[in-house]
């Protein structure tokens, strides 16, 4: 018998059902909290469904609510873990840096070892100078790092901190050594979002970490982009490792992020080597394998002198312009192995596409994502009818629009940018699809809608995914992740179809034990 | 208690005016508390005799956080009983002035500084409305009346309509009003009706034309007001007017910010400004001169 039942310890799922307590929050509710009628809820209910609602919702101009996005710091922080002995530093607040670790951390079920500059009221007013040196100098004693990545928070930004001369001036008046390496960006949340900030983060350490050489080695790097799948990291040495092809992935957060439990904690824990990093300008070529979170990273790569390629490795199309651009640039033919893992999935994709065809999606989440998911579906025979993405850009939805005439269902395809999770919450209800693909906070549109009558059903791919475990092991990118996303795609929909024919002797004519 | 505030482009003699008004206004028996809010801490200079005061962001980086402050640390009495405190802020080029207004006045009143006692406090705000930390005396709660110190000079009066814009924004929703004009005369020309005219466009008074006097520099020179280093002079009874219309001002009002064109035209009339000096709209690469108002 296990402790809790021996000692009759309730969880809050039982403990809040007993009497006493129902009681206790029916009194609580009556008494203090102005709850209004049940009528009255109901009544706004019914408003919420309206035609009138939604037109008000998406006239809104002066408020944001739910926006599926998180602050630019946050993709710093992705971005810099991902190199060897490297100490995330964030130039702001204490609560900033707690806030982006605990993200991070409910995600990928880790811990993310991140410090501040802990700045304060009186740093705000004298500027944070004093707390950078204090920081950098703690910081390096403590942790031993062998680069330190220094972000801002909005309130650095806000009075111009200069991280430049910061740095600068901590090294020469002796606070930490003159040889560290500590490459900084700018990351103000209050422009942008997260994959903007990873791309500030690598841009950053990049261009201060590297310099060409001159002469280009046969080699490429590889960067990933803001992605929250560590299958993916290995996926890519994988597919990397089977071609023979000598690279770099310039930021490999898969060992940190995924440490197993040995019984020892270590703060660093693998990662792009810097000897690694800093001879990164000199391949002669850079795949990156998402567009919209690597922007300014892009344009260094050219000034390097590098031949770049940004492919979106997600489905079968995706997957093979990755192939063709390491085929291309390395001149070796694409192994045997993965034209094999390419027919494998055709194959799959076969099994499933009868119940998949036809299925209207919608999305919200991350540029990138939403660029090579929507593809696939199509791919699928799916219909991704609402493609939304609150950090979308002008130059994303000219893609998706291209997008749209590759495919036939790409004509009933609408696509949002700037749009928040309320929005999606109202368009839902006016223009039904049956299967949501997004984050852990699209739990609450799913129940919301579920409550009023419409029969919504969450598939869970993005970032962040806090209410599900382990989902982020596996990858989505490469013909394995193709694989992988047409699992969690398919079996979604025949959670739906059982729950929807489980009626005894109503529904259960197709409740069959063969989909 | 009322409390007042004095804007004004830099340079304008802003901290000059605002302590002679002060210091005359004590003098006719009133308890006065200047907050000064401005960087440079010269606000209570002239009340306290000294070179600049230790202000409250300035102690605070010192015992380590606003917490650790007491509010005598801060808080000095000057000439006539008049108590002075400065807000301080950081040195030029780093952090945020603004916060420390906020910071310091937050610091104020939380210390009870805002005694029952007191008939007036004066705030002395630096230049323009630059942010919305420079704008906290104006903001619900703080300074009733606000008092622009201008002259004739075209930027002081396009500050001048800048501030009434700032006051604008809160006065719907706070109780903020202008109170007046200040005209600092810098002999420029017609300077007494410029003012008065461009008063009216806002909807408001000058409530007072100090005329330019040497004397003011030589008090200056010794860290005084003019009611204290020379009490008989002219100089000293226009302050004392001042203070006068100030403590009897019934005319307090929303301001009408004027249109850049608008403040133009105005300065074209009173010929400060001359018709071919103002650049039209530049049409089919053709720059077009605006017809004589």
């Amino acid at each position: 018998m296990s402790i809790d039942k021996e000692l009759n310890i309730k969880d809050h799922l039982e403990l809040f059902r007993q009497e006493e307590f129902k009681e206790l929050l029916k009194n609580k509710a009556s008494r203090y909290e102005n709850k209004v009628s049940e009528d009255e809820i109901n009544r706004i209910k019914e408003w919420h469904k309206s035609k009138e609602y939604h037109e008000l919702n998406w006239n809104r101009e002066a408020l944001v609510i739910n926006p599926i996005k998180a602050c630019q710091p946050l993709g710093a922080y992705l971005a810099a873990i991902g190199f060897e002995k490297t100490l995330v530093y964030s130039h702001g607040s204490q609560g900033c840096n707690a806030y982006f670790r605990t993200h991070l951390a409910r995600h990928f079920k880790e811990p993310f070892p991140a410090c501040s500059s802990a700045m304060t009221e009186d740093a705000a007013v004298f500027g944070g100078y004093n707390n950078m040196y204090e920081g950098l100098e703690n910081a390096y004693k403590l942790y031993k790092p062998e680069m330190i990545a220094v972000n801002t928070t909005c309130m650095a930004e806000v009075i111009g901190d200069d991280l430049n001369a910061f740095i600068k001036n901590a090294k020469d008046k002796g606070h930490i050594p003159q040889d560290l390496p500590v490459p900084y960006a700018h990351t103000p949340s209050f422009v942008g979002s997260h994959i903007v900030g990873y791309d500030n983060m690598m841009h950053g350490i990049l261009s201060q970490m590297s310099t060409p050489s001159g002469e280009k080695k046969d080699r490429i790097n590889i960067i990933v982009g803001f992605d929250t799948y560590i299958g993916d990291y290995r996926e890519i040495k994988r597919i990397l490792g089977l071609f023979g092809v000598d690279y770099i992935l310039l930021s490999d957060p898969s060992d940190i992020l995924d440490s197993p439990a040995n019984g020892e904690y270590k703060m660093y824990y693998g990662g792009t080597k810097l000897e690694d990093l800093k001879d990164a300008a000199n391949s002669k070529a850079t795949i990156l394998l998402q567009r919209y979170s690597t922007k300014k990273t892009q344009e260094l790569l050219k000034e390097w002198g590098q031949d770049v390629r940004v492919v979106n490795p997600i489905g079968i199309k995706g997957t093979d312009e990755l192939m063709i651009a390491i085929s291309e640039l390395t001149g070796k033919p694409v192994p045997e192995q993965l034209e094999i893992e390419r027919g494998r999935v055709v194959d799959a994709i076969t099994d499933s596409y009868y119940w998949i065809y036809g299925k209207q999606f919608a999305f919200q989440g991350d540029p990138d994502l939403a660029y090579g998911l929507s593809r696939y579906l199509m791919e699928l025979g799916g219909e991704p009818v609402h493609v939304m993405c609150t950090n979308g850009t002008k130059d994303w939805v000219e893609d998706m629009e291209k997008l749209k005439e590759e495919f036939p269902q790409g004509k009933e395809m609408n696509v949002y940018m700037g749009k928040d999770m309320w929005h999606l919450r109202t368009l839902l209800m006016q223009e039904f699809v049956p299967f949501l693909i997004g984050t852990s906070y699209h739990k609450y549109v799913e129940r919301d809608l579920n409550d009023l009558g419409f029969p919504l059903k969450l598939i869970r791919i993005g970032y962040p995914i806090h209410d599900r475990h382990h989902l982020h092991r596996f990858p989505i990118i490469g013909y394995q992740g193709a694989i992988q996303l047409l699992t969690w795609i398919v079996n979604s929909i025949f959670d739906y179809l059982d729950s929807d024919t489980n009626k005894m002797g109503i529904t259960d004519y197709s409740y069959d034990i063969i989909r | 208690m009322r409390q007042i505030a004095f804007y004004g482009k830099g340079g304008i003699g802003k901290s000059t005016t605002s302590q002679n008004t002060v210091a005359a206004l004590a003098e006719a028996g009133k308890k006065v508390m200047i907050v000064g809010c401005d960087p440079k801490a010269d606000s209570t200079r002239l009340i306290l005799h000294a070179k600049a005061q230790a202000t409250i962001m300035e102690l605070a980086a010192q015992a380590g956080s606003v917490e650790d402050l007491e509010l005598e640390d801060v808080l000095k009495t000057g000439f006539l009983g008049i108590k002075c405190v400065e807000s301080g802020g950081p040195e030029p080029g780093v952090g945020c002035a603004g916060r420390g207004v906020i910071t310091a006045i937050n610091f104020l009143e939380e210390e009870g500084a805002y005694d029952e006692d007191l008939d007036y406090v004066s705030y002395d705000v630096l230049g323009d409305v630059v942010c919305g930390g420079f704008a906290m005396p104006i903001r619900e709660g703080k300074a009733q009346e606000i008092y622009i110190v201008t002259s004739g000079e075209m930027m002081a009066m396009y500050a001048a309509n800048n501030i009434s814009k700032g006051i604008l924004k809160y006065a719907n929703s706070g109780g903020v009003r202008l109170g007046g004009l200040i005209c600092n005369e810098r002999k420029t020309d017609r300077e007494e009706e410029l003012i008065m005219a461009s008063a009216d466009k806002l909807s408001s008074q000058m409530i007072h034309f100090v005329p330019r006097d040497n004397i003011v520099q030589h008090a200056e020179l010794r860290r005084m007001t003019v009611i204290e280093y020379a009490p008989d002079s002219k100089q000293a009874n226009e302050y004392r007017s001042l203070a006068k219309k100030i403590d009897e001002n019934t005319m307090k009002v929303i301001p009408t910010p004027v249109t850049m064109d608008e403040l133009e035209d105005l300065l074209v009339e009173y010929g400060i400004m001359k018709e071919e000096d103002r650049e039209g709209p530049v049409v089919g690469g053709e720059s077009l001169k605006v017809t004589a108002v």
